[in-house]
């Protein structure tokens, strides 16, 4: 809609563009659902039964680490690999703007029936 | 949490007749919203839109002044008079140039409810989940096909991590 449109919130989605650009990749989307479904995990338990080398493993994971949405913690001699839950978050600003913008709409109907 | 879905709720001090009206009549609907609409709102009905600035408040018809004269097309769902108000839309939906016409719509449904000191509108859209990312946020440039996946994947993380 037209008036779903907030000046503050559109840099923050411009922020979040490549984050969506890391994420049009299988192997990423199933680490992503590994670390979603087990929590931090270290490389090579990551590797456990994915089918790819560490090494491809760990070039996928930096690459995501890159864009924020993953980090990682040294733990002894190990890396361990996280979701950054903040920058998951950031994908659902479309729907916060858009949430925003049938307050300011709702806003105009209280206006319009109540005067 | 939802990423499909979006509800609002808000009390108005006035007649539930009063409330009625400004959702279902579509002159009236575009007064607060800012469009005028090509004929009256019935169910199944295909309404052309275009967007005008809303008469309620100058600061926001000023803003809508940049899309003024966009076509906008929305399809009425359901009409159960004076409890429950739906239709269909494309979120969004102001780039001038663009059809949108093939892509998947949204759905709002306003219900109705009578309370003490006057009437609890709630309002939820619903169906974002099938929009194309493209849509979702221009600038997003994604793989679409990723996208119901990946958000799944959030959501599930998002209820865990709460």
């Amino acid at each position: 809609m037209h008036k779903r449109r907030s000046p503050k919130a559109v840099p923050k989605l411009l922020d979040s563009a490549p984050l969506f650009a890391v994420l049009g990749d299988k192997t990423r989307l199933r680490l992503i659902s590994r670390l979603c479904d087990d929590g931090p995990a270290s490389i090579t338990r990551l590797t456990t039964g994915f089918g790819i080398t560490r090494q491809a493993i760990t070039k996928h994971l930096r690459v995501m680490k890159n864009s924020g949405l993953v980090r990682s913690t040294r733990l002894g001699r190990e890396s361990v690999w996280q979701l950054d839950k903040q920058r998951l978050q950031d994908v659902r600003r479309y729907l916060d703007l858009i949430s925003r913008q049938w307050d300011v709409a709702l806003g105009r109907l209280r206006e319009f029936v109540e005067h | 949490m939802s990423t499909d879905r979006i509800e609002k709720k808000i009390l108005l001090r006035a007649p539930r007749k009063r409330v009625w009206r400004a959702l279902s009549d579509s002159t009236e609907f575009g007064a607060w919203f800012g469009m005028k609409f090509d004929g009256p709102f019935t169910p199944g009905a295909r309404l052309r839109g275009t967007i005008v600035g809303t008469t309620v408040d100058a600061d926001v018809a000023k803003a809508q002044k940049q899309h003024a004269g966009i076509p906008f097309e929305i399809t009425v769902d359901r009409i159960e008079p004076e409890r429950l108000f739906s239709i269909r839309w494309h979120p969004n939906a102001v780039e001038r140039g663009v059809d949108y016409s093939h892509e998947p719509t949204t759905l709002i449904v306003f219900t109705l409810e009578e309370v003490a000191n006057g009437v609890m509108l709630t309002v939820t859209e619903s169906g974002f989940d099938q929009i194309p990312l493209a849509r979702r946020a221009k600038a997003f440039q994604a793989n679409e096909q990723g996208w119901g996946v990946v958000v799944k994947l959030i959501e599930k993380y998002l209820a865990q991590a709460a």
